[in-house]
């Protein structure tokens, strides 16, 4: 496909990383308590893609992760359900009929997820098939072996070409920042994948190590943000991998809260995406509902 | 005084239009004070012990976020002050025989003992003063203390770089309001460290942390007159430095009580450094990491309220990127958390006094009656106490009052330039020379310019970051001589002429 794009146009501002992480640091120390804890937690529930990405995922574990997903903690009717269950592609029919009747969308993972080493054709036929199983969000991964040899345009390419075939599935671009190492780079990832249409920028695939750090999202969300002052198009951010705690948790909403505000705090523009991070957020929910904390085994573990 | 950055603003307006705080916003997150006591009287602290006052007078201290007052503070006269020079200089002898481990000792234990009561130290801080409780907790305390530790590795190893240098005798220090406990810290730390014994007075609408600090040198075990505290007003600061028996006076505050300090100790022999005003330029190129820079000018101007000598009142940006930038930098003014100081998540907190408030107020009128556009942050502030908003002028001329003098609140100045020459130019066009800011991702730029900038202290990519390995200290009317480092060693050492490697 040929792109309108000259590559000039993926020059990014720099970012210096010492700055960088002295912003994350100032805003790690806000002080979320009582009610806008609760508020942030509940928050975190809805934003929350639960993701199963293993090679021994089957019908029998998807199942119970929707049901999960559904209804987070059985008696607290108080508590949103999640945002979206996030599986590989051959499970998308299970996680479909398993979430029927409840708002928790489907994600796919998809492009030869993790790595992406595999031919444009079965990337693009695993997104359409994906997408006529009934996923509504589809979580790609970009070339990274073309972003690191500087041809920006074929991964501009790749993402256009991967959205070309989403229909109404809305396109997460993991950019699989730990494999980009610098800010710079990630930066760059991020114009490439704002000006070919996604529809999310996502940190990571939770397979390689780093996965989602404070600095990487909130340089993410500067880019939505500038983004959308410049065209007026609002492009969500998902942190993936990871978060565990609470905490974590919040630290990340702190940073939508004062870098892009109101419109990001939805879970329609920001998610998490996380396997462990719900039952802790539970756990925090109880201990601010009861005053004490209560047994990890009183929380489901599936 | 309302005015919100949308009605004012002549930067054009984005397409999208974002909003801030009303989704989430954080629950109040007070600081607890029930940890602390304060008294409802202090004394003078003399050889070692907190006396009453020979003038009988005190004077109120107040909290300047509440107006409430906290304590009654004594004020010392001609007579006190005599008091603290002769047991400072009774003390002196023993001090200075002192081994330099020795010295160390006391220095290590007194930082050892500020940050184990760091908690006690950042509230009362922040209620004498009324900065934030986020700064006093993360920097001045710690800060503090690292003045404390820098310099005691310092007292056993002072032969290394001054050989045979010797200590001047009795330090006579006057400190400003703005970091009453970091200015302490900053000023007692090296005149111990080399055997020096102090007389310090600390601002009187500002004491308090001083004071406490005496409680952790009581608690060390500090021999006795070594550190002495008196407080009071201009009075007693211009009694302590025209008083025969120092040996240095090492002031810090305005440039124009700096001068009559330098006039008062004209033809005695006696050693002087100030550090005094500044009105430092930031000097952003089209090419510097945008969204740091703008964290950095904004730490530069809105931290502690602008109350900073070195703070980076003048932003000197490059015209290419004037407009967005100043669009970028507005909308992040307005999300500075404004409020009660004791509130963990306040960002900026009172002025420190209604005087101050008043020269504020009236440097920012005469900005807008010579014609610059003035935008502020359209954030709510408390009934009570001393509130400016977050200011910044665009459309700012270099001769304009707003851009010569210092303000010392939380106002800036926009102003462009074209090349790197002008920019060294207008930011040299001062006369002052405390510090500067380049922000540029050129390493080469940055070396071509922080060898033509006129000020003491050139940050690169940074702002407002202290150290106390870093010399500190001004060109021009910033005054003279530096502290920190090495070099600020050197202010406090009577070194050998022949030996002396300035």
């Amino acid at each position: 496909m040929p792109h309108p794009v000259a590559p000039v146009e993926f020059r990014v501002p720099p970012v210096d990383a010492v700055a960088l992480e002295t912003r994350v640091g100032e805003l790690a120390t806000r002080s979320i308590k009582k009610s806008a804890k609760v508020q942030g937690l509940k928050l975190a529930i809805a934003m929350m893609d639960l993701t199963t990405l293993e090679g021994m995922d089957s019908p029998g574990k998807v199942r119970q992760l929707c049901q999960k997903a559904r209804q987070p903690m059985p008696g607290r009717k108080d508590l949103p359900c999640v945002g979206a269950v996030c599986v590989y592609p051959d499970l998308v029919p299970i996680a479909v009929a398993a979430l029927r009747g409840s708002t928790v969308l489907v994600a796919a993972v998809a492009t030869g997820f993790p790595a992406g080493r595999t031919d444009r054709v079965t990337k693009l036929r695993e997104t359409e098939l994906a997408v006529a199983n009934g996923a509504h969000e589809i979580d790609m991964v970009i070339d990274r072996g073309a972003f690191l040899a500087g041809r920006y345009a074929d991964v501009f390419e790749e993402i256009c070409a991967v959205k070309a075939v989403c229909g109404p599935a809305r396109l997460k671009v993991i950019l699989e920042t730990g494999e980009l190492k610098t800010y710079d780079n990630i930066r760059r990832a991020c114009r490439i994948a704002l000006l070919a249409g996604a529809d999310f920028l996502k940190t990571s695939t939770g397979k390689v190590q780093p996965a989602s750090t404070l600095p990487v999202v909130l340089l993410m969300l500067e880019a939505v943000r500038d983004h959308f002052l410049a065209t007026g198009v609002q492009v969500g951010v998902k942190a993936a991998g990871g978060i565990r705690t609470s905490k974590d948790a919040l630290r990340y909403l702190v940073l939508v809260n004062e870098t892009c505000g109101d419109l990001w705090l939805s879970p329609h523009w920001f998610r998490f995406g996380a396997s462990s991070l719900l039952n802790d957020v539970l756990m925090q929910l109880e201990k601010e509902r009861t005053g004490r904390y209560q047994r990890p085994s009183d929380f489901s573990v599936d | 005084m309302v005015k919100n950055v949308e009605s004012r603003s002549t930067v054009k307006a984005s397409k999208g239009q974002l909003s801030f705080g009303k989704v989430w916003p954080y629950e109040k997150a007070p600081e607890s004070t029930d940890h602390f006591t304060i008294a409802d009287r202090y004394g003078l602290f003399i050889d070692g012990e907190f006396v009453a006052p020979k003038s009988k007078e005190y004077f109120a201290t107040s909290n300047p976020a509440t107006e409430q007052p906290l304590a009654e503070i004594a004020h010392a006269n001609d007579a006190d002050v005599a008091l603290a020079v002769q047991a400072a200089k009774r003390a002196a002898p023993a001090w200075r025989a002192l081994s330099g481990e020795d010295r160390a000792r006391y220095l290590y234990r007194i930082a050892r003992i500020l940050l184990e009561r760091s908690r006690e130290f950042a509230c009362l801080e922040t209620l004498d003063n009324g900065k934030p409780i986020r700064e006093t907790r993360d920097v001045d305390v710690p800060l503090a203390a690292q003045h404390f530790f820098y310099h005691a590795g310092w007292a056993d190893k002072l032969d290394l770089v001054y050989p045979g240098a010797t200590a001047l005798g009795v330090v006579g220090q006057v400190i400003p309001w703005n970091f009453p406990l970091l200015m302490a810290a900053w000023k007692i730390a090296p005149a111990l460290a080399t055997g020096n014994t102090v007389v310090l007075k600390p601002a009187e609408s500002s004491p308090l942390s001083a004071l406490r600090l005496c409680e952790v040198f009581q608690a060390a075990g500090l021999p006795r007159g070594v550190v002495n505290v008196i407080t009071g007003d201009g009075r007693t600061g211009a009694a302590l430095v025209q008083h025969k028996d120092l040996n240095k006076v090492a002031f810090t505050g305005s440039t124009e009580v700096g001068k009559q300090i330098q006039r008062s100790v004209a033809g005695r022999n006696v050693e002087l450094t100030l550090e005094l005003g500044g009105k430092a330029a930031h000097v952003v190129f089209e090419d510097a990491a945008m969204d740091q820079a703008i964290e950095g000018v904004v730490r530069g101007i809105f931290f502690n309220q602008g109350h900073v000598c070195c703070a980076g009142s003048r932003l000197l940006v490059q015209e290419s990127v004037h407009d967005l930038f100043v669009e970028k930098l507005l909308l992040r003014m307005q999300r500075i958390r404004v409020g009660d100081p004791m509130d963990k998540n306040t960002d900026m907190g009172a002025i420190h006094s209604k005087e101050q408030l008043t020269r504020i107020c009236e440097l920012v009128s005469a900005g807008e009656r010579e014609g610059a556009t003035l935008h502020q942050a359209d954030c709510q502030l408390p009934s009570k106490g001393y509130w400016f908003r977050p200011s910044v002028f665009t459309n700012v001329a270099l001769s304009h009052r707003i851009a010569r003098e210092e303000i010392f609140g939380p106002v800036l100045t926009v102003m462009t330039f074209r090349t790197p020459e002008e920019a060294v130019e207008k930011a040299n066009n001062t006369s002052y020379g405390l510090s500067a800011g380049i922000w540029t991702d050129k390493g080469a730029r940055i070396l071509w310019l922080a060898e033509r900038l006129r000020a003491g202290v050139v940050w690169n990519n940074t702002f407002n970051r202290f150290d106390p390995a870093a010399p500190f200290g001004g060109f021009q009317e910033s005054g003279f001589g530096r502290e920190g480092g090495r070099q600020g060693l050197r202010a406090y050492l009577k070194v050998p002429f022949a030996l002396s490697p300035g």
